[in-house]
C-alpha cells in the first residue's frame, strides 16, 4: 500500500510542476494580469450580487454559487483604482484561497478573461520594487508574453482574508458613518 | 489488519476509553457519598479493566502496565480487602486522570515517546498505590482478552445448603494457542478431591463456518468436593491460565448473595433457569427433576398457564430461596433489556450528520423556490401539492436538527469533579446544585460552552463564595452552594452560573473602572452596566478588586467566547446574597425561522422569535421622526434604527416605511424597513472569515429566487447604533 501512496504523491508533484507554468490572463481597466490556474476553480458570468453593508468598497458583495455563499472582491478597487464598470463581458473568477484554517472560495470581478497561457519559469522576472502602480507584495512576478510584461498576481497576498477582514473593521470605525441624526 | 482499519479501531479505542473514564469519574464521585455502593465499585473496576484489555490489544504498554496496578487495587476493593475512604478516592481520581492523559497523549501522537513529566507522575501514583496492594503482582499479559480476573468471595452469614465448592470456569480463546490444555487443569483438580458434577457450556461456540478450531470456546461449571482443600489451593490449579480466563470460586455453604452475584456475572444468558440454579450448586439434580416432574403434571392439568413457571414451583416447594430465583430472573430480564437498549442508540460520525443537515438546508431552499413558482402559476392543485411538500420539508428540517441536539447535563456533570477538586484546593465547603440538565441545545454550542463555564464556575468558587467563618458571621450556612441551571427562553437557551456568596461590590467596581479610565466620574450607569464592566479586558489583572480577579484568563475571554457563539452574557448580583451570571445562547446554528424584510434592493432576515410586531410608519410620523429616532408606541417610547441610513443604502427612499419591533434580552427596539415580506425558513450560511469583523450582520441565507439575503444580528446591530450615536454626540 505504501508504494501506491508514494506513486500518487509523485503524480501530484509532477502535476504541480507542470501546472505552475500555466496562467489565466484577464483584463482589468485595460491592463492585463495573470493568475496561476491552480488557484482557479471556475469562471462564471457576473450574476445577481447582494451587497453587504458596512464593508469596505473593494468587497462587492456576496453571490449564491450553487448553494454556498461566496464573497466577491472588486480587484480594481483592491488595487486602489476606480471600480470597473459592468459590461457584457464582465466575469467572476472563483479562486480558492488558503486562509490558514482550511480553504475558502472567493470571487474576483474582472473585465474580461482572455486565455490560458504557458509561461515558462525562465520567462518570469522578479517584480520591480516600484512602478507597477500596485502594492509590491501583490505581485508575485512579471511574466513575459509576446514581448510584453504582464503582472502575475500573488493571490495569497491580494486575497489575504485576515488583512481584508481587518480593513473591514477599520472602515466601519471611520466617523461620519451615521447619517446625521 | 490494514493501516486504515487499525487507525479506525484505535480511534474507537480512544473514544471508548474517554467514555469509560467519564463513567469511572462519575462512579468515583458517587462513592464519596455512598462508599458501599457495589455497583459503583464494579463499574470502576470494569472501566479500568476494559481499558487495560483493549489497550493491550493495541500494544499500548504504557497504559496497560499502569492500569494493571490500578485494576489490582480495585480488585481488592471489590473483594472487600481494602476499605473505601476519601483518600483512596482522591488517589483513584488522580489515577483516572493519569490514564486519561496517557490515552490523550497517544491519541495526539501514536508514535510519541512517553513524556518525562507524565512518567514521573505515573511513578508517583504507582508508589502511592503500593500501600493498597499486597505482595503478589501478576505479570502483565499485554494481549489479554476482555476478562482476566480471579475472584475470591468471603464466606459468612446466610448460607445455601450445598456443601460443595462451586467453580465457574470460562477459558480465554487463546488458551489452546498458548499451549495449555483446559482438560489437564480439570483432571488435576480431580486429583485434589472429587469432581461431583461437571457441566460443559458450549454457548460461546460460533457457527461452524466462523469457528476457529484453534480457539477455545468452552466454559465449565464444576461442583467439587474436597476435604481440607482451601481456596488458595484451588486457585493454584489455575495459576497458569488465570490471566486470560475468568474463574469464580464459591466455597461450600456460601452466602446466598454470592450466588446471586455469580448468576449476575455469568456471561451466558440463554441457559434455562433450572439449569442455572443447578450449575450454581444451589439445587441438586434430584430436586430439579422433582420440580420438572411437577411442572409436567401441572401442565397436563387445567391450571397449566397460571403456575407453569418453574421458578414459582421451586419456591412453592421450598426448594430454592426466593432471592435466588429473583436474581436468576433478573438476569434474564436485564439481558433482554440490554439488547433492546443497544439497538436504540446509533453512533454516527458528526460529519455525516452535518452533511444531512446541509442537504436538508438545500431542500428547504429548493422547496421555497418551488412554492414561489407554484404561486405564480395560479394552479390550485399545484399550489396545494407544494404546500403539503413544504410542510413535510419543515418537519424533516425539525427532526434533522433534533439529531444535533444534545442535553446539557453531560457538560454540567463534569463540574461535579471540578467543584469537588477546587473546593478542596481552596479549603471551602461547596456543594453543586444542577438544574435543567435535560435542556437540549446544539452540539456545536455545547462543545464550545465548556471553557467559559469552567472559568465562571472557578471564579464563583474562588471569589464569590466566602470562607466558612465569614458565611457563619453573615448568618448563612457554612456550606456554600454553586448553582448551574439551563432553560429555554424565547428561542434562545439561558445557562446560569449562580452562587450564594458575597455578591459584587458596585462601588468598588465603579472605582476601579474609573481608575482604569473605562468610565467617567459623572456617568450614570445601571447596576447591570456596572457589573458588565468586569468583562472589560482591563479588569482581568491580578491587582484588580480581589473578589473579582481571574485565574490567568480574564473574564473578557469568557465574554469573547460567548459572543463568538452569538450569545450574550449578563450579571445579576445582590450584595451579600450572591451573584448569577446569565449566558444567553442561540438554540441552533443551522436553520431558523426568520422574518424577511426589504430595504432598498436588498433583503434582510431577522430571527422570527425576536419579532414582536410590525407597524406601518405613516406619513405624519415619517415627518415627525425625521430628526429623532424614536416613536410613541401605545404610550411607551420605542427607539428605532433606520436600516436604510445604517446600511448607507443608495437609491430613492421607498414610498412607505414599516417598523419591525424586535425584542432581545429585555431590550426593545424598532427597525425601520421599506417592505415586509413575511416568514421565511432560513438556512444559515456562514459568511466566512472575510466578514468576521462585521458587526450587525450575523450570516446569510439563500432565498427561493436564488438571491442571497443577509441575516441581521440584532443585539450587535443595536450595540453598534448605540456606540455610533454616543460617538457622534461626544464629538
Amino acid at each position: 500500500m505504501g508504494a501506491i501512496v508514494r506513486a500518487e504523491q509523485h503524480a501530484q508533484v509532477a502535476e504541480r510542476d507542470e501546472g505552475q507554468s500555466q496562467y489565466l490572463t484577464f483584463l482589468l481597466g485595460g491592463e492585463m494580469f495573470a493568475i496561476p490556474i491552480l488557484n482557479i476553480k471556475e469562471i462564471i458570468e457576473y450574476g445577481h450580487m447582494t451587497t453587504v453593508p458596512m464593508m469596505p468598497a473593494f468587497v462587492r458583495g456576496v453571490i449564491n454559487l450553487r448553494g454556498s455563499v461566496v464573497p466577491v472582491i472588486d480587484l480594481a478597487v483592491r488595487f486602489g483604482r476606480c471600480a470597473s464598470d459592468l459590461t457584457r463581458r464582465t466575469c467572476i473568477v472563483i479562486i480558492e484561497v488558503d486562509s490558514g484554517e482550511g480553504c475558502q472560495d472567493i470571487g474576483v470581478v474582472v473585465d474580461t478573461v482572455n486565455e490560458v497561457l504557458e509561461i515558462p519559469a525562465s520567462e518570469i522576472e522578479q517584480a520591480p520594487s516600484f512602478g507597477a502602480r500596485i502594492r509590491a507584495d501583490f505581485i508575485s512576478g512579471m511574466g513575459k508574453i509576446e514581448g510584453k510584461f504582464v503582472v502575475i498576481i500573488a493571490v495569497n497576498h491580494v486575497l489575504a482574508i485576515d488583512e481584508m477582514a481587518t480593513l473591514g473593521q477599520l472602515g466601519d470605525a471611520s466617523p461620519g458613518m451615521l447619517a446625521a441624526p | 489488519m490494514s493501516n486504515t482499519e487499525f487507525d479506525q479501531a484505535l480511534q474507537t479505542f480512544f473514544m471508548e476509553s474517554r467514555e469509560l473514564l467519564e463513567a469511572m469519574e462519575e462512579s468515583l464521585l458517587g462513592l464519596e457519598s455512598s462508599p458501599d455502593d457495589d455497583d459503583a465499585i464494579n463499574a470502576i473496576f470494569r472501566a479500568a479493566h476494559t481499558i487495560k484489555g483493549s489497550g493491550g490489544l493495541f500494544g499500548l504498554d504504557g497504559i496497560v502496565s499502569f492500569t494493571h496496578v490500578v485494576e489490582n487495587v480495585l480488585d481488592r476493593v471489590r473483594g472487600g480487602h481494602v476499605q473505601v475512604n476519601g483518600e483512596l478516592i482522591a488517589l483513584l481520581l488522580s489515577c483516572r486522570d493519569h490514564i486519561g492523559m496517557l490515552v490523550e497523549q497517544i491519541a495526539a501522537d501514536p508514535a510519541a515517546r512517553p513524556d518525562k513529566e507524565l512518567e514521573s507522575v505515573g511513578n508517583m501514583l504507582l508508589e502511592q498505590l503500593k500501600s493498597y496492594q499486597t505482595g503478589v503482582t501478576h505479570p502483565v499479559c499485554s494481549t489479554a482478552p476482555a476478562s482476566s480476573c480471579t475472584e475470591i468471595l468471603p464466606q459468612t452469614g446466610n448460607t445455601v445448603e450445598s456443601d460443595m465448592w462451586h467453580i465457574s470456569l470460562r477459558f480465554g480463546q487463546d488458551v489452546l494457542r498458548n499451549g495449555m490444555d483446559p482438560l489437564a487443569f480439570i483432571r488435576y483438580l480431580d486429583n485434589m478431591g472429587k469432581i461431583v458434577h461437571i457441566l460443559t457450556l458450549p454457548d460461546a461456540m460460533p457457527f461452524s463456518l466462523e469457528m476457529d478450531p484453534e480457539s477455545c470456546y468452552l466454559g465449565f461449571e464444576i461442583d467439587f468436593q474436597g476435604d481440607g482443600v482451601d481456596k488458595a489451593a484451588i486457585e493454584e490449579v489455575f495459576e497458569f491460565v488465570r490471566e486470560d480466563c475468568s474463574i469464580r470460586i464459591l466455597p461450600p455453604h456460601s452466602r446466598i448473595e454470592e450466588y446471586t452475584q455469580l448468576i449476575n456475572e455469568l456471561p451466558e444468558n440463554n441457559i434455562a433457569l433450572g439449569e442455572l440454579l443447578v450449575n450454581c450448586g444451589s439445587l441438586t439434580r434430584k430436586e430439579l427433576e422433582q420440580a420438572l416432574h411437577l411442572q409436567e403434571t401441572l401442565r397436563s392439568g387445567s391450571r397449566a398457564e397460571e403456575t407453569s413457571k418453574l421458578g414459582n414451583i421451586l419456591v412453592e416447594q421450598g426448594v430454592v430461596q426466593p432471592e435466588l430465583i429473583d436474581a436468576a430472573l433478573g438476569k434474564q430480564k436485564t439481558a433482554k433489556e440490554n439488547k433492546s437498549q443497544e439497538s436504540k442508540l446509533i453512533r454516527i460520525q458528526a460529519d455525516k450528520l452535518d452533511q444531512l443537515i446541509n442537504l436538508v438546508g438545500e431542500m428547504v431552499i429548493a422547496g421555497a423556490a418551488t412554492s414561489l413558482i407554484a404561486l405564480r402559476t395560479q394552479d390550485a392543485a399545484l399550489h396545494e401539492a407544494t404546500s403539503t411538500l413544504s410542510r413535510l420539508v419543515e418537519e424533516i428540517r425539525d427532526s434533522a436538527l433534533q439529531l444535533r441536539m444534545v442535553q446539557i447535563g453531560e457538560t454540567f456533570s463534569r463540574f461535579n469533579r471540578v467543584v469537588r477538586d477546587v473546593s478542596r484546593e481552596i479549603g471551602k465547603d461547596i456543594g453543586l446544585n444542577i438544574l435543567g440538565a435535560e435542556t437540549e441545545l446544539d452540539k456545536s454550542v455545547v462543545e464550545k460552552i465548556g471553557d467559559p463555564l469552567m472559568h465562571l464556575v472557578r471564579n464563583s468558587m474562588d471569589h464569590g463564595i466566602e470562607t466558612a467563618e465569614i458565611r457563619l458571621q453573615r448568618g448563612k450556612p457554612a456550606k456554600g452552594t454553586l448553582r448551574l441551571n439551563a432553560y429555554h427562553e424565547s428561542g434562545s437557551i439561558v445557562v446560569e452560573v449562580g452562587d450564594d456568596g458575597g455578591g459584587l461590590n458596585r462601588a468598588r467596581i465603579f472605582a476601579k473602572a474609573l481608575e482604569k479610565g473605562l468610565v467617567t466620574a459623572n456617568q450614570v450607569l445601571s447596576d447591570q452596566e456596572v457589573y458588565g464592566l468586569i468583562f472589560e479586558a482591563g479588569f482581568s489583572t491580578a491587582e484588580a478588586v480581589t473578589n473579582l480577579s481571574g485565574r490567568g484568563v480574564g473574564m473578557d475571554v469568557v465574554r469573547r467566547n460567548i459572543e463568538a457563539l452569538r450569545g450574550t452574557v449578563q450579571i445579576d448580583s445582590i450584595e451579600g446574597a450572591g451573584t448569577t451570571v446569565k449566558i444567553r445562547l442561540p438554540l441552533t446554528l443551522a436553520i431558523i425561522d426568520g422574518f424577511l424584510m426589504g430595504v432598498g434592493s436588498s433583503s434582510y432576515v431577522v430571527p422570527l422569535d425576536m419579532v414582536m410586531e410590525c407597524i406601518e410608519l405613516n406619513e405624519a410620523e415619517r415627518q415627525e421622526t425625521r430628526d429623532s429616532h424614536y416613536i410613541n408606541l401605545r404610550g411607551t417610547i420605542l427607539p428605532f434604527i433606520r436600516l436604510r441610513d445604517q446600511f448607507r443604502e443608495r437609491g430613492k427612499p421607498a414610498r412607505c416605511e414599516n417598523i419591525v419591533v424586535v425584542q432581545y434580552a429585555g431590550l426593545r427596539a424598532g427597525l425601520v424597513v421599506d417592505e415586509l415580506m413575511g416568514e421565511f425558513q432560513t438556512v444559515i450560511k456562514p459568511l466566512g472569515k472575510l466578514f468576521a469583523n462585521l458587526k450587525g450582520i450575523g450570516g446569510s441565507t439563500i432565498l427561493g429566487s436564488g438571491e442571497v439575503a443577509l441575516i441581521l444580528d440584532v443585539p450587535t446591530l443595536i450595540q453598534r447604533a448605540i456606540a455610533l450615536e454616543s460617538r457622534v454626540l461626544n464629538c
